[in-house]
């Protein structure tokens, strides 16, 4: 074990500390014994062929010579019991219910403020809060149609909530070419192994969306369109694998306009009314008019035609006031307020750098933690302590004091790990879960498993793909 | 389907054609080079330069002087050339994931595929000995991408584009090589049938992929006035003018079906079939080829930016 790893050892989800294998794993380890040696290697190099062919490629911020790279794929499937699932499935339910009835709170009565259960500053100077949300409900009431909760776990049943993404959460679709690939690579271990099914997310999503058509739609099948920034956006791939999947029509901001109070798109018969837009572009740019006014990703006047019922943006303009870091804070009063339930998942122990006492035990103790920028996402712009030179924590803690209520803190978890496959064999790397899941007027669904993000160095705990990370085929196990 | 969408299958396909073509222009004219003494040999290549509108911008980059070598490499890979096959490869991959939803995956792995290839071959200078693989190359990965699309596209406004730009950028390639080649093909003053001119009619023939077919029809007799009636109106032959606007027919007539109704574009395609089918090959020489010639590109320009304007490509 390396220095950089915290002084407790981590929770292994395959071998237990004297090397026997736990229950999810002895399926699968009893086909990987029987693998004939250099099996696996040679099925990775083909795995690496076979992305780059269908051009499943992530583009990365500011890397000009690797305009598309690879997310690393490592062929160890991550592995789930049904019983974990259930718990997982119930907590994170209750979690993305109490999501949407605080958005729908925060944007009309605000009654949690008035509770005094969260700080009405945190919302009188948030960027995230859009007032051009305040007394609309969105159609259907659905705000979070598509939500990625984080997860982490340092334990048997120590679940915990790292985050909660519920503005353009991306990584779908490595979940389900993941998938396709293990079963490419591997079929016979899907025989073995009873795995349960995340193939029918697309067709979920296309459900789950259409019922949330706004109140201008007339006819039988409303209009669905993904709107992207573009091909050079990190996640085209995924954008247009999604529209491919759900059958929907790609499009860009310079392909819609505003007409006749709808949102149209320019086809090659002329415009036609969209019905529900599930957008991949942030609130920011959505909409010229209302919000950053160079945007060219967005529609002129989408807003206008939003709240008068003439079209269903998912998710709505605003939510990202509900996963703000900030915020991320209350989230156990949070859940406890609008659904008179205990949280089954815990919140990562979080210190408050706004709050004068919080911020002197982060400053104390900056070596140990993991310290966050509360707008932040992808892991820029944050610290772990653990790894950085004094140099490098003397630097960040002057930003820290500069604007402390720019940043939150948390301890330097000691994440669980997952073996990877390397040219040594297999090794324990440190992974987290992102699992889907999509809200609508019928209900919540989540997909069983999800995105797990493995950190390929040794030790390291930072998953993010833009930052080194690789992901793995999640596996729930069926009854 | 979004205008964008077919803006970028048309063009997808018309880039496709293009290097291909490129590709087909080169290696006749290597062909013809390597047959020669060195002043033809640099003649032979300065054409092909002319012939894909190069030759100012080969100029400014090498000057005057034309090595093979030189040409060939500017035309396939230079950085300074936007026109290259590395590039019209590139902006085809970068169509294809423009409209990634709109073709299947063998289509778009095959397009990708080919990127790929190319950017792996073209990425060090080409050299003589290796000139044949890459050529060989960008025709056997065209093929795979047409072959992908037969195969796996379903027959719809989507299929149609693609067919419609594959045309409009095949009449115009075949035009822009007999333009140049025209005088080739002119009655020669002497050396009738000598076997210089016969290796230039061949020439002709092979930059579009057509020597085979030709002497199949012609028992192997060459002379100009059939080959240039065979390249513009003999309409069984795939890259002949007359063959291309026969296709626009048909894909443009499915369109119209599909929609529902025919726009200006139809009036435009239905006028340059009825022209070509009116025209003898004397006629055409009476004329004069390279007026023709001219005439045609103007008309195939107008039908593409009519296209365009009809099913709105471009806001």
């Amino acid at each position: 074990m390396t220095s950089e790893l915290p002084a407790e050892p981590s929770y292994d989800e395959m071998l237990e500390p004297d090397g026997t294998v736990r229950p999810a794993y002895e399926g699968y380890r009893r086909w990987l014994e029987a693998q004939p040696a250099g099996h696996l290697r040679r099925k990775g190099v083909e795995a690496e062929a076979f992305f780059r062919r269908t051009g499943i490629t992530f583009n990365v911020y500011g890397a000009a010579d690797a305009e598309e790279r690879l997310i690393p794929f490592d062929p160890v499937p991550r592995i789930i019991t049904a019983t974990q699932w259930r718990k997982l499935s119930r907590g994170i339910d209750q979690r993305v219910r109490a999501i949407n009835a605080f958005l729908h709170d925060l944007y009309h009565r605000q009654e949690i403020v008035r509770a005094g259960r969260v700080p009405e500053r945190l919302l009188r100077d948030n960027a995230a809060y859009l007032p051009q949300m305040a007394g609309f409900t969105p159609p259907g009431g659905v705000y979070t149609h598509i939500v990625g909760i984080d997860l982490v776990r340092t334990g048997e049943d120590d679940f915990m909530v790292l985050e909660d993404n519920a503005r353009t959460p991306s990584g779908v679709s490595y979940m389900l070419e993941n998938r396709e690939t293990m079963m490419a690579m591997f079929p016979e271990l899907f025989t073995r192994v009873r795995v349960r099914e995340v193939s029918d997310y697309p067709r979920r999503l296309a459900r789950s969306l259409a019922a949330c058509a706004p109140a201008a739609f007339a006819g039988d099948k409303p209009t669905v369109a993904v709107l992207t920034p573009g091909i050079y956006n990190s996640a085209y791939f995924e954008h247009a694998f999604l529209a491919d999947q759900m059958g929907a029509e790609l499009v860009e901001g310079s392909d819609l306009k505003v007409e006749g109070g709808r949102v149209a798109m320019r086809t090659t018969r002329g415009w036609q009314p969209v019905d529900v837009i599930y957008r991949r572009v942030d609130d920011d740019f959505l909409d010229p008019l209302s919000f950053n006014p160079s945007s060219v990703l967005g529609v002129a006047g989408i807003m206008d035609v939003y709240r008068a019922g003439g079209i269903t943006i998912a998710n709505a303009p605003g939510t990202g006031i509900s996963d703000d870091k900030a915020i991320y804070s209350f989230m156990p009063e949070i859940v406890e307020f609008y659904t008179g339930e205990k949280p089954i998942l815990p919140n990562v122990p979080t210190w408050r750098c706004s709050e004068p006492d919080a911020l002197a035990y982060v400053l104390d103790n900056l070596a140990d933690l993991v310290v966050k920028e509360v707008h932040g996402s992808g892991g820029y712009g944050m610290l772990i302590g653990p790894t950085s030179s004094k140099r490098e924590i003397a630097a960040f803690s002057a930003k820290l004091r500069a604007r402390p209520d720019n940043y939150i803190a948390q301890p330097t978890l000691s994440l669980s790990t997952v073996p990877i496959f390397t040219r040594a064999g297999l090794a324990p790397r440190h992974v987290d879960l992102r699992p889907f899941v999509l809200v609508s007027p019928h209900g919540i669904d989540i997909t069983p498993g999800g995105l797990t993000r493995v950190a390929l160095k040794k030790g390291s705990l930072v998953v993010n793909s833009s930052q080194g990370g690789g992901t793995k085929d999640s596996w729930v196990l069926d009854d | 389907m979004l205008g964008r969408s077919a803006n970028g299958i048309f063009w997808l396909f018309r880039y496709l054609e293009r290097a291909e073509n490129t590709a087909r222009l080169i290696e006749a004219g290597f062909r013809m080079a390597l047959t020669r003494d060195s002043g033809a040999a640099s003649e032979e290549w300065r054409s092909v330069l002319v012939t894909l509108g190069l030759h100012a911008a080969f100029a400014a980059r090498h000057g005057e002087d034309v090595t093979g070598a030189q040409v060939f490499n500017f035309v396939l890979r230079d950085r300074d050339n936007p026109a290259s096959v590395l590039a019209m490869i590139e902006m085809a991959r970068t169509n294809a994931r423009m409209v990634r939803t709109g073709i299947t995956r063998e289509v778009w792995e095959a397009v990708n595929e080919s990127w790929m290839k190319l950017k792996d071959m073209l990425a060090r200078p080409v050299t003589e000995a290796r000139l044949r693989d890459v050529l060989d190359a960008v025709r056997r990965q065209a093929t795979q991408v047409r072959g992908a699309m037969e195969g796996t596209m379903l027959r719809n406004d989507i299929y149609y584009f693609a067919r419609i730009g594959t045309a409009v950028e095949r009449a115009d390639n075949t035009a822009r090589i007999l333009d140049v080649k025209y005088y080739v093909l002119l009655p020669s003053l002497s050396a009738v049938g000598s076997s210089l001119d016969n290796v230039q009619w061949d020439n002709v023939l092979r930059a579009v992929a057509g020597e085979r077919a030709y002497r199949w029809l012609n028992a192997g007799q060459m002379d100009p006035r059939g080959i240039a009636r065979f390249l513009i109106l003999d309409e069984r032959f795939p890259r002949a003018l007359a063959f291309c606007y026969d296709e626009l027919s048909t894909n443009m007539a499915l369109l119209a079906r599909e929609y529902g109704f025919e726009t200006e574009a139809h009036a435009i395609q239905r006028q340059g079939q009825e022209w070509l089918a009116r025209l003898t090959i004397e006629a055409i020489f009476e004329q004069g080829l390279h007026q023709f010639i001219g005439e045609f590109l103007a008309c195939n320009h107008r039908l593409a930016q009519q296209i365009q304007r009809d099913y709105r490509f471009v806001e």
